[in-house]
């Protein structure tokens, strides 16, 4: 069998899923609602990877290539910033997290 | 015949990946399944004939981004079975709302298909350079060359914010100071004290 475009598509899809539901789920630990993040974003990626593959057109790989950046910089800056509340505060629990009244 | 079964196992093991990272008890299982999760997208992009961008995911992902999630959730001294609590509290809401988000992809999808909104290209690598990596340098370094140079500023301010976060002068620790220890004279450390007999320096 042929695999095309929709197969891709449906693994993406079904990874972004999973990303939203891991958001969800694990409210308490920031931790995995970071892997959850990166979880989503790999899916952007395939999307990204598959359109372009299909459609012959390069630049949809250039824009997984920024996806990445941006990815790898949320997440550094993102455990920068947990480490330093780990610091301050002791615990990484979300519903801890609420010194801004936000 | 072989592409397919080889996408069908990567997309299985990828799916079935990205399920434990979300539900594992220990998050060091999590950030492993989360690897896991990457190299088999990275089989996935080999597949469709994205070879640079799969690599680039093994090493920024795996080599860097992965590893330090495992820095940080080693060093941190979190009990994680408290986080765990209202897992089983949240799961009827995470199952609904993604499901809701799963129909609303497919309805798109689905929408989109039978439009056929999108003309696929069938011959479409037939028209890409020689190789992956040659047709995407030549179009990030012509076209994209100031989105490209953005991208890195962004990786410089994410580098600068994450030391500044992270750096502390702690109070308190002896280090050694080179200039002040050189600096020291012999009077300033040694004085000679003219002490009775019987009373000491009091």
């Amino acid at each position: 069998m042929d695999i095309g475009l929709a197969h891709y598509l449906v693994v993406a899809g079904a990874l972004f899923t999973i990303g939203v539901f891991g958001i969800f789920v694990n409210r308490k630990n920031v931790i995995v609602i970071l892997m959850s993040i990166e979880l989503v974003l790999l899916a952007v990626n395939i999307n990204l990877v598959a359109f372009s593959a299909f459609l012959g057109n390069i630049e949809g790989q250039v824009f997984a290539m920024l996806v990445l950046t941006v990815a790898a910089a949320e997440a550094a800056i993102g455990l920068a910033i947990l480490v330093t509340y780990f610091r301050n505060r002791g615990t990484i629990a979300v519903e801890d997290i609420n010194l801004m009244k936000g | 015949m072989l592409a397919g079964m080889a996408f069908y196992t990567l997309a299985a093991v990828a799916v079935v990946a990205a399920l434990g990272v979300v539900s594992s008890r220990n998050p060091v299982h999590s950030v492993l399944f989360l690897i896991l999760t990457f190299f088999t997208a990275a089989g996935l992009f080999v597949l469709i004939g994205a070879e640079f961008l799969a690599m680039l995911l093994v090493v920024v992902y795996v080599g860097a981004v992965a590893v330090l999630f495992l820095f940080v959730v080693m060093m941190l001294d979190v009990d994680f079975v408290e986080l765990r609590q209202g897992f089983l509290n949240y799961l009827p809401l995470g199952a609904l709302i993604a499901l809701v988000l799963l129909g609303q992809i497919g309805l798109v999808a689905s929408a989109v298909l039978q439009n056929q909104a999108v003309q696929l290209n069938p011959d479409a690598t037939a028209q890409l350079a020689a190789t992956n990596a040659e047709a995407v340098g030549s179009v990030l370094y012509t076209r994209y060359v100031l989105v490209f140079q953005l991208s890195g500023l962004v990786l410089f301010v994410a580098m600068i914010g994450a030391i500044v976060l992270t750096l502390r002068s702690r109070v308190g620790v002896k280090k050694q100071s080179v200039s002040r220890q050189v600096g020291r004279r012999r009077q300033d450390a040694v004085g000679l004290k003219d002490v009775r007999p019987g009373q000491g320096l009091g």
